[in-house]
């Protein structure tokens, strides 16, 4: 994928030409904004200081760099900069914010509600502590991708002490109703985590109308660099305490140990920055051309399938099952764009997507679904050439597929007894 | 993944896609696989009544590029041999010739069941006076 090329679509219709290859998988990480690279430059070699250095200008600047940083992001979320703790990202938010609150709240309880569709940081982190003693309810999700919240107040009890539930998902970009979950968290007196770093710059967020006590974000999901994020704790209605984990030099007011990463950190906060100006313009152009991306490929093609709400959904991500074509044979097609697939194939662990069988999903279905995810540097030229690449594709593989032409047969493939065993 | 030169030139150029007359006396067909396990695979024969000779092989597969690779490779090796020396390739030969790694030997494994079976279904209809118009997976249908 080295190599760069020009190319038109393949009819020769008259589109601007692209850059070839195509990215378009905005929700797995984003290009780093130029603007943003710019903000963070001086930090690395001028303003090199240590931020808690406190006896010279070279920390103070450090210092004052990373409380700007706070300030805007808190700026974005609604919160104010000393809820905002710096971590390396959002799977270590995750952790700090479920472990951090399992341990310190311990007495008073030990269970934890999540859903079936969470990110891996959060599962994996609630599998431990299941080990370690505690109680976690994975709630379900409709084919719509959403929790229930009858579900939820059922399943909190006087042992709940926190529920994880994550903002928008990072395969089908569904929104959780989540300042009902925070509602109704705060009115049982339970503590509500969101892991938010697909909808932060995306959608409004805010931590107040949202009823959020923890949440974790992260940079590079908001074209801002790799390995740095925030957890955000809120300090008061309630004020919310967790035990650190990681010990050392008592940074981030004990939460988090470690000398910050001032460049990333700056880098974070002009992220969010730019999100606060932009996002009204940005979300709309966006949600324009994702529907333009679904429209062209509903009426060229038959047997698709849209996973997930396209009501509460992010306005840049398409989620979609080409029946009867399998994914990672689809990728193969169109390997000069860049998308993912909930294919098994394409997984280290051969199962297809776990999101996506939470939905009801068949594991055909599964097999056959891309994710699209269209980011700011996205063009329309880009969109239209996408979808012309994956109509031809999806249209040869079917003709290449025995199950499209059973089904166009009039065969129920429901009722052939397929030979499972052993693959 | 990295794919061979091998497996992309049967993906982009497939060799004997398409459908034979699974009714007929002479042809043979296998449907091998699941769709839930991302692969299916129809290889059909037809067969030359005095000879036993493979005059034609078709194939269709739902998978990915290299049960696409291996199921293609299939249909050029079996063209043209006699029925008990189609029998004789071994999914070890598809691994060695398409390069398919590890995670991909099951392809190679799909392709010598489908193999087998359109063999199998062949020498079914020749085992009973009447022909019989099934396909092996369906008939359990």
């Amino acid at each position: 994928m080295s190599t760069t090329a020009v190319a038109t679509p393949t009819n020769g219709n008259a589109h601007a030409s692209v850059k070839l290859p195509i990215y378009m998988d905005n929700h797995a990480t984003t290009p780093v904004d130029p603007r943003v690279v710019q903000a963070m430059l001086p930090y690395y070699t001028e303003h090199f200081g240590n931020a808690a250095s406190r006896n010279h200008q070279f920390g103070w600047e450090a210092e004052q760099a990373v409380e700007t940083a706070r300030e805007q992001i808190a700026k974005l979320v609604g919160a104010t900069s000393k809820e905002i703790i710096f971590t390396s990202g959002a799977t270590e938010s995750d952790n700090l914010a479920i472990k951090g609150v399992a341990e310190m709240y311990r007495e008073k309880g030990n269970h934890i509600i999540t859903a079936a569709t969470e990110h891996k940081a959060v599962l994996d982190t609630c599998k431990r502590l299941e080990k370690n003693g505690y109680r976690v309810t994975y709630l379900p999700v409709g084919a719509d991708g959403l929790i229930n919240l009858e579900d939820l107040k059922r399943a909190i009890d006087d042992k709940t002490i926190l529920v994880t539930i994550m903002y928008a998902n990072n395969e089908i970009g569904v929104l959780q109703p989540v300042a009902e979950i925070g509602k109704l968290c705060h009115e049982k007196g339970v503590l509500f985590h969101t892991d938010a770093v697909q909808a932060i710059g995306k959608v409004p967020v805010n931590v107040i109308k949202d009823n959020i006590d923890l949440m974790s974000i992260t940079a590079h999901k908001l074209y801002g660099p790799k390995g740095v994020g925030a957890l955000y704790v809120r300090r008061k209605n309630p004020r919310v305490q967790i035990t650190a984990q990681i010990d050392g030099g008592g940074h981030e007011r004990g939460m988090r140990s470690g000398t910050l990463n001032v460049p990333n950190i700056v880098g974070l906060g002009k992220a969010c920055e730019l999100a606060m100006n932009e996002m009204p313009e940005e979300s709309k152009r966006l949600a324009y051309l994702r529907d333009r991306l679904k429209k062209k490929l509903e009426d060229n093609l038959d047997e698709i399938h849209i996973n997930g709400s396209m009501e509460h959904r992010l306005p840049g991500n398409l989620n979609m099952s080409f029946v009867y074509v399998e994914g990672e044979s689809l990728l193969m097609g169109i390997n000069d764009i860049a998308v993912s697939s909930g294919s098994a194939c394409t997984s280290a662990t051969l199962e297809p997507s776990y999101v996506l069988k939470a939905l009801g999903l068949g594991d055909d279905v599964a097999h056959s679904s891309i994710r699209f995810g269209i980011g700011r540097f996205n063009t329309e030229a880009e969109v239209d050439y996408v979808a012309e690449k994956l109509i031809d594709t999806v249209k040869k593989l079917r003709e290449l597929s025995p199950l499209y032409e059973m089904v166009k047969e009039g065969i129920d493939l429901k009722k052939i007894q397929w030979a499972t065993e052993g693959h | 993944m990295a794919y061979s030169n091998k497996v992309i030139d049967h993906y982009n150029n497939p060799r004997n896609v398409g459908t034979l007359d699974k009714s007929s006396n002479d042809v043979g067909t296998g449907l091998v696989g699941a769709p839930e396990c991302g692969d299916v695979m129809r290889l059909q024969i037809k067969v030359n009544p005095d000879t036993q000779v493979i005059e034609e092989a078709k194939f269709k597969t739902f998978g990915c590029g290299s049960a696409i690779a291996s199921s293609s490779l299939a249909t050029e090796w079996i063209k043209g041999k006699k029925v008990e020396d189609a029998l004789a390739i071994k999914n070890t030969d598809i691994v060695k010739e398409l390069s398919l790694p590890p995670v991909k030997i099951h392809c190679s494994v799909l392709a010598e069941d489908a193999i087998r079976a359109a063999i199998g279904d062949w020498k079914k209809k020749h085992a009973t006076a009447e022909p019989v118009a099934v396909e092996t997976a369906q008939a359990k249908a």
